[in-house]
């Protein structure tokens, strides 16, 4: 004799399985059905075409580079935003979420006229030599711009109920400040530096609106892996792009599952040697 | 108006939370369930409530099926330990609550409703506070209105779920005083968890003792704490010493002292007793067996001192109580050399299995 | 500026390392997150306040704007719904495969938007599941508002729901529980006690949901054929009117953007500011 005490439990729990198996459930089974026209077999055959490869390579290879530099600058900007006061603090702290609310479509034009070779910073950064807009640079730019929030957010509340005290005692007993906080600090974030570096990847390589813009999308060198899929639709291969979406989103998960066992690894790390 | 538990039994996936439970709980009776955290008093509560339910056994109220009504449809009051007061509603609101959520029909009117939350208020001393929100308020007083929300329903019996465990010593004092003040002016049946003995102690009528899912004792509490039933009664009510005893012939002995002959214990070999600390006496005279030992330390507690005593024969420091005038008169200073003996202990056979299990069934007590 | 720590001296270099780490910072933001949103709104304004104006009198302005409110309104009350639900049958209940429960409804972040478009023309598509049995209905998803509105709800699940889970698992069930036994219809435990408890962050939640419905990009290109007036959001219209080198009207549109998303940011932090001055009170 079990009842639950609560109401509601066949109507919230009916409602939201509905609702996930119309809305999720059904649609990634149609890309698995669609996908199956190419089959496991044609897949590398896909891939191993040149233009696939680089686009591959670059929405893959640009994401990662991107999160991390993420991870390193999110870092830094997130201890100066918990630890130090300074003027504007509260107005950047909010414009830490600009990336989140601003649609991709605008950051990239935006983007793409700061850049640009007669933009704002572009007329200095060209004659440098430094091509960024219609460029693969461009590309990693965009990326770290979309990716930006997620390694802070993440991160700030950690930081913020981060126990002094461990570091007070480390410096008593005669660490510099740099080896309290390599020593220290850092073992204790890495977890979380993890998560953020996950989110802002999954996030940087599915890149859509904020990259084609400024990429130039020249083929075998800013050409993004979305964009493949787009133009395949346009031309009505909907097979060849079930496939490119099988292949990314296995990627993604892929990546998402190594970095959730990485985490555990680290957390475990972590509160051996700290 | 019986209120029969039968046999409730309710398992966790890698625990038996109440494990045969059966206890009588009579009308206007104030019980309190007592025992360590796991120990299935709150599991049984919250079956009380309705918010949980047993796998096996049955609730009967003048012999019809408790259980069968919803937790909605019990009318019982319900105060858990950190209140869960609707943080958004003022004291007023959160009093009215339950007889505003009642359905058309038995709804009383606006004004019914403001002259219960009013007297009610007052009787819990809170006439003044009626405006303000549970954030402004101090722990024991969240409390006061959780009691006086779960009131305001007028439930045929009262749970409360250790609801003086979030507070201060001297509150949770004032508190447990007020509470029985209340239980008597109102004599609605109550079932009270608590972890702490005193607490059960002071309170209740009839105390239930559990462990494990299991009720070592149901009884008074003078005489729960006079006669224990079983070890873990002996150590979890009150204080207590344990020590080892072991068969001399006839009788039974700890290093230099030994009971009388002729006692009981029939066929065993090994015994552990409890003697409560009050219950060592250390004017035993020359003729009769008694422990030399030697005083450690002495700690005042008001009219009381507890004392550390060393008794080199058995290996052990046992706790004595004596009352503070008396220090002086009997030179306990420490390293004073005594003798002491017990005036009454509680004994329990050990059985003959290597893990040495105590035998309930063999209890025995010897009292001067 | 001070480092948020009283009582002790911080040495010279100390204090130099803090100073750069600060500047460092603020440059890094400024450049990175200040720039990019100023130039919107000076290149929308690049031939003056007039050309701004009439850019977005044009009968296709007007309809991606209409377009992309209602999608919004109708995205945004669904997934309100959905989010309460899921979040009511994952905090208040056990059961088997919550994991997995969550794991959904989070899917739609790690998916690539462009992927979430492709995802329902393969369903609704010429070519897809259900392809040849609307067009002998004559119903139009893809290429039409409903494809539109399909293509947001997925992309914007997540939102309410991520919100109000970890928020009513950690309020917990307690009050709930003794409204029920105080007497209080599911209903009435509802709105009475778990709505008022989560309010800011249902709130906080549509303000998100809100603010991506409108923006998305990725999944609507794909879902939209890019119809001028019939199914072209605000997004939409500025990708067409950029690469038509209409700057300033592209750049219009998207400063209106713009503004939603300052708007969210603002409501956001006061919701923020708000919530951790109750918290400070309790």
């Amino acid at each position: 004799m079990r009842r639950r005490v609560l109401p509601g439990f066949g109507l919230s729990l009916g409602f939201t399985v509905t609702y996930l198996g119309l809305i999720v459930l059904l649609p990634l089974s149609a890309l698995a059905w669609k996908a199956s026209e190419i089959g496991l077999a044609g897949i590398p055959r896909l891939l191993s075409s040149p233009r696939t490869l680089a686009a591959f390579k670059l929405s893959f290879g640009g994401a990662l580079l991107a999160a991390s530099i993420n991870v390193v600058v999110g870092l830094m900007v997130t201890w100066a935003l918990v630890r130090y006061r300074f003027p504007g603090r509260r107005i950047l702290d909010a414009l830490i979420d600009l990336p989140f609310a601003l649609p991709t479509a605008v950051a990239g034009i935006a983007l793409t006229a700061v850049y640009a070779p007669n933009g704002w910073l572009g007329r200095w950064l060209v004659p440098l030599g430094i091509q960024v807009a219609y460029a693969p640079l461009g590309v990693l730019v965009a990326m770290v711009f979309v990716g930006f929030p997620f390694v802070v957010r993440t991160l700030q509340p950690v930081l913020q109920s981060l126990e002094r005290d461990v570091e007070d005692a480390a410096e008593s007993l005669g660490a510099s400040r740099l080896q309290t906080f390599v020593k220290v600090v850092l073992p204790t974030l890495l977890p979380t530096l993890l998560t953020g570096f996950a989110l802002a990847l999954a996030r940087a390589v599915g890149e859509y609106g904020s990259v084609i813009f400024i990429a130039g999308n020249i083929p075998l060198r800013s050409e993004i892996a979305p964009l493949l899929i787009v133009q395949r639709l346009e031309e009505f291969d909907y097979a060849t792009a079930a496939a490119l979406g099988v292949v990314m989103l296995a990627f993604s998960l892929v990546l998402l599952v190594l970095l959730s066992v990485l985490q555990r690894w680290s957390r475990r790390w972590a509160e051996q040697h700290v | 108006m019986t209120l029969a538990l039968k046999r409730l039994s309710r398992h966790f996936p890698d625990i038996a939370a109440l494990d045969d439970v059966s206890l009588d709980i009579a009308s206007g009776e104030f019980i309190a369930l007592v025992g360590p955290s796991g120990s299935g008093k709150t599991t049984l509560l919250r079956i009380l409530a309705g918010l949980d339910y047993p796998d096996e056994g049955s609730v009967t109220l003048h012999g019809e099926d408790f259980l069968a009504a919803t937790a909605r449809e019990r009318n019982v009051g319900l105060v858990f330990q950190h209140y869960a007061l609707f943080r958004h509603l003022t004291v007023r609101e959160n009093v009215a609550f339950g007889l505003r959520v009642r359905p058309r029909r038995r709804r009383p009117s606006r004004d019914q409703i403001r002259a219960r939350v009013d007297e009610l208020l007052k009787r819990v001393q809170l006439a003044e506070l009626g405006g303000r929100y549970p954030s402004q308020l101090s722990g024991g007083q969240r409390q006061r209105v959780a009691l006086a929300r779960a009131l305001a329903v007028e439930p045929d019996v009262l749970l409360l779920d250790e609801p003086f465990g979030a507070l201060d010593a001297q509150v949770r004092t004032a508190l447990r005083r007020w509470l029985r003040e209340l239980h008597e002016e109102l004599e609605l049946t109550t079932v009270f968890v608590t972890h702490d003995q005193e607490e059960a102690l002071e309170l209740a009528d009839r105390i239930v003792v559990m462990n494990k899912g299991r009720i070592e004792q149901v009884g008074r509490p003078h005489d729960v704490y006079q006669d224990p039933a079983t070890p873990f009664v002996c150590e979890f009510i009150g204080r207590t010493n344990r020590i080892a005893l072991q068969r001399r012939g006839t009788t039974w002995g700890a290093g230099g002292w030994s009971l009388p002959a002729g006692a009981s214990g029939g066929r065993f070999q090994s015994a552990v007793a409890y003697i409560r600390p009050e219950h060592l006496s250390l004017s035993v005279p020359e003729d009769e067996p008694a422990w030399n030992a030697r005083l450690r330390h002495v700690y005042l507690a008001g009219s009381i001192a507890h004392l550390d005593i060393h008794i080199a024969e058995i290996d052990q420091t046992l706790e004595v109580d004596v009352a503070s005038e008396d220090l002086a008169r009997l030179s306990l200073v420490p390293g004073a050399a005594l003798r002491t003996a017990p005036t009454r202990l509680v004994a329990f056979p050990l059985d003959e299995t290597p893990a040495a299990q105590p035998l309930v069934s063999e209890r025995w007590v010897m009292q001067r | 500026m001070t480092a948020r720590r009283s009582g002790r001296p911080v040495s010279a270099t100390r204090r130099i390392g803090q100073v750069l780490i600060v500047v460092a910072s603020c440059a890094f933001l400024c450049l990175f997150l200040v720039v990019p949103l100023a130039s919107v709104f000076v290149e929308a304004l690049r031939q003056g306040a007039q050309a701004f104006v009439t850019s977005l009198d044009q009968p296709e302005a007007m309809a991606a704007i209409r377009l992309t409110l209602l999608v919004a309104a109708i995205t945004v009350p669904l997934n309100v719904i959905f989010g309460v639900a899921a979040a009511w049958a994952m905090t208040r209940f056990t059961f088997r495969g919550k994991a997995l429960l969550g794991a959904l409804i989070d899917l739609p972040l790690s998916v690539s938007p462009v992927v979430s478009g492709l995802l329902y023309v393969l369903m609704f598509g010429a070519q897809g599941w259900f392809g040849p049995w609307l067009s002998a209905h004559g119903i139009k998803v893809i290429f039409a508002v409903p494809g539109l509105v399909l293509a947001t709800i997925f992309i914007t699940l997540p939102f309410v729901a991520r919100e109000l889970i970890p928020l009513m698992q950690a309020q917990g069930s307690e009050e709930e529980e003794v409204a029920r036994v105080l007497g209080a219809s599911g209903l009435q435990t509802f709105f009475r006690v778990t709505l008022p408890n989560i309010r800011w962050a249902l709130l906080y939640g549509v303000l998100l949901c809100n603010a991506r419905a409108m923006g998305e990009f990725g999944a609507v290109s794909v879902v939209s054929g890019h119809i001028r007036g019939l199914t072209t959001t605000m997004p939409l219209e500025v990708e067409m009117r950029y690469n038509e080198y209409n700057y300033v009207g592209a750049f219009a549109i998207a400063s209106l953007l713009a503004l939603l998303a300052l708007l969210t940011l603002a409501v956001k932090s006061a919701l923020e500011w708000r919530y951790q001055a109750a918290e400070n009170h309790r």
